[in-house]
């Protein structure tokens, strides 16, 4: 568990943190997050007292940090940074085993870790293990940054926007490694990033400060519904609705337009042939006025129709609706508890807008990820 | 062929002023280097007053050399060592510049890196920024050498001995022979020291910076 309690640092006048106190929580994954400037960095740097904590106290596991040796201090806790943050004069094994040496492990103990980690990623050791720095791609230079960082399987690891140089492609997937490394060895990590999309991904916990306060800290799901400010916002940005929180989807999103509705005074028969061509089995029934009135299924005309005869005793009332503008949450939950295969979708003066059907679902969710799949 | 003649007659006196030559610049430059790269390093920890003492240092290597030697033999009489002095003098700063500036140019990232995974300051040094900016240091040492053997042939003239005996003694008496004696081993001596050092220098880099040397 790391805790601040009243951190505050001035740079002469200036105020870079303004009295913070919170609580990570052993295991959890923490973005502090926020514009340039605004004290992410320095709020990291005083965990490992790269900047005192002064005035105030950082306790890691109920330890005042600046209690202990700055130097002891590093190297219990892991330390990545952006990009050349490798030594270029050492091989990928000696930059692995840098903390585990100055720690005095034994050669065969910093051979094993090196082994060990470097399968974590995907990297053969014979392959890797004596390569220089220079000879790697970014993406696998920042692997073996955060190796290195695990190297002396510290509890806490500070990540200092370690992907920020790598392009969008191989950050992704470092991201996913990271994550995983994390749940899989449970870590308690800080993570410092300006990119929302990064923060979303990888939190347990957001924190989003700004000119040196925490504006809010709370998990991705709480933040991207209720942002506690403008700032917070605009930084999600495409992830944000324009007029609200999360734009709530409609159930107009999800329906079908061409819906296939007979008037009450149709007769079975004729009914029965329109359903046959067009290959459905039902059909939304609406009044003299073009207002709903229920639908009609195959299987009620079979039941209960007689030939010649109207179809109005034959309507099912009991279909479930939905206003267009209504929550497709409310639309999808009444589709799937319901027996029938559809919810009609009605326009405020309850004439039929659409149906939602598993299909159009499907379809509009397909739309949202990957654009128009009309043709 | 007068002069080839000239040289194998006296190719053993030549020889031995070589090796007092070569004497000369190994124990100026090497007390420039035991001077200097400490002090360099020294100096980075200390940046306001690196300032004043480079300038300082700057100035030193500015002064003629005839008139440091004149100096010296004012202060310290003739002989080996006050050529000495002010040959180790002169060898320090190519040397101590290019270890303040090796080490200060070293990226920030990289020390930030050594500190905060817990390296103490001397680890930081040894184990980063020196390895670091150890082709950069070498570089002055080349270049400092590279000097004193020429600078060596002055010192001839206080009686330090060395290929400077041979170019004084042939100004003195205009004979080319005895100067072309002096001056030519002295520049055969300049590349060997600038190949040799160089060779070091390609040797002492850390693989993992050569491929961007």
């Amino acid at each position: 568990m790391i805790e601040f309690k009243n951190v505050t640092k001035r740079y002469g006048s200036k105020t870079i943190l303004h009295d913070l106190s919170f609580t990570i929580k052993t295991g959890e994954f923490v973005v502090l997050i926020g514009p340039s400037g605004c004290g992410k960095t320095t709020t990291l740097r005083t965990i490992n007292r790269l900047i005192e904590p002064k005035p105030g106290t950082v306790f890691i596991d109920g330890e005042d940090v600046t209690q202990q040796n700055a130097v002891e201090l590093r190297r219990k806790i892991g330390y990545v940074i952006q990009q050349i943050g490798l030594f270029p004069n050492m091989t990928v094994e000696q930059n692995i085993c840098v903390v585990p040496k100055l720690l005095k492990y034994s050669k065969e103990e910093c051979d094993r870790i090196v082994r060990e980690l470097l399968a974590l990623v995907d990297m053969p050791y014979e392959e890797n293990a004596h390569k220089y720095p220079s000879e790697l791609s970014g993406g696998q230079q920042q692997r073996i940054g955060v190796l290195r960082a695990l190297a002396a399987s510290p509890p806490v690891i500070l990540m200092d926007e370690p992907f920020g140089a790598l392009d969008p492609v191989t950050r992704d997937s470092l991201q996913e490694e990271v994550k995983r490394i994390q749940k899989k060895l449970k870590k308690t990590i800080v993570f410092v990033t300006h990119d929302m999309d990064e923060a979303l991904r990888l939190a347990d916990t957001i924190i989003f400060m700004d000119g040196g306060h925490i504006v809010q800290m709370a998990s991705p799901e709480e933040m991207l519904q209720n942002p506690a400010s403008k700032v917070i916002k605009n930084f999600m940005g495409k992830h944000m609705n324009e007029d609200g929180p999360v734009a709530p989807l409609l159930a107009e999103e999800f329906m079908k337009k061409k819906v296939y509705k007979v008037y009450k005074s149709a007769k079975t028969l004729e009914s029965i042939e329109l359903m046959s061509k067009r290959d459905i089995n039902s059909l939304v029934v609406i009044d003299d006025d073009d207002t709903y009135l229920g639908t009609l299924s195959i299987e009620d005309i079979k039941a209960r129709g007689k030939a010649g005869r109207s179809i109005a005793e034959l309507i099912n009332s009991e279909t479930m609706t939905v206003g267009r503008k209504d929550d497709a949450k409310d639309a999808l939950d009444k589709l799937l508890s319901s027996t029938s295969n559809y919810v009609v979708v009605l326009n405020d003066n309850r004439t039929v807008a659409g149906i939602i059907t598993r299909t159009s679902t499907a379809k509009a969710m397909g739309e949202a990820l990957w654009g128009d799949l009309s043709a | 062929m007068k002069l080839i003649n000239f040289f194998t007659n006296n190719s053993q006196a030549m020889l031995i002023s070589v090796g007092q030559h070569i004497a000369l610049v190994l124990v100026s430059v090497g007390i420039g280097i035991l001077i200097a790269i400490p002090l360099g390093i020294l100096l980075t920890r200390h940046k306001k007053i690196a300032v004043y003492v480079l300038a300082v240092a700057g100035m030193v290597q500015t002064i003629p050399g005839l008139v440091m030697l004149g100096f010296a033999l004012i202060l310290m009489g003739i002989g080996t060592l006050p050529a000495l002095a002010v040959l180790s003098i002169y060898s320090i700063l190519p040397i101590l510049r290019n270890t303040y500036t090796g080490i200060i140019e070293v990226l920030p990232s990289y020390k930030d890196a050594a500190k905060g995974i817990g390296m103490t300051k001397s680890q930081v040094l040894f184990k980063v920024e020196f390895p670091l900016a150890l082709p950069a240091i070498v570089s002055g040492i080349r270049i400092s050498a590279v000097y004193i053997v020429s600078w060596a042939t002055l010192a001839g003239m206080i009686g330090a001995g060395g290929l400077g005996d041979w170019i004084w003694t042939g100004l003195a008496t205009y004979n080319t022979d005895y100067i072309l004696a002096g001056a030519i081993p002295s520049a055969i001596l300049a590349f060997a020291f600038s190949a040799l050092i160089g060779l070091v220098q390609k040797l002492i880099t850390p693989k993992g910076l050569r491929r961007n040397a």
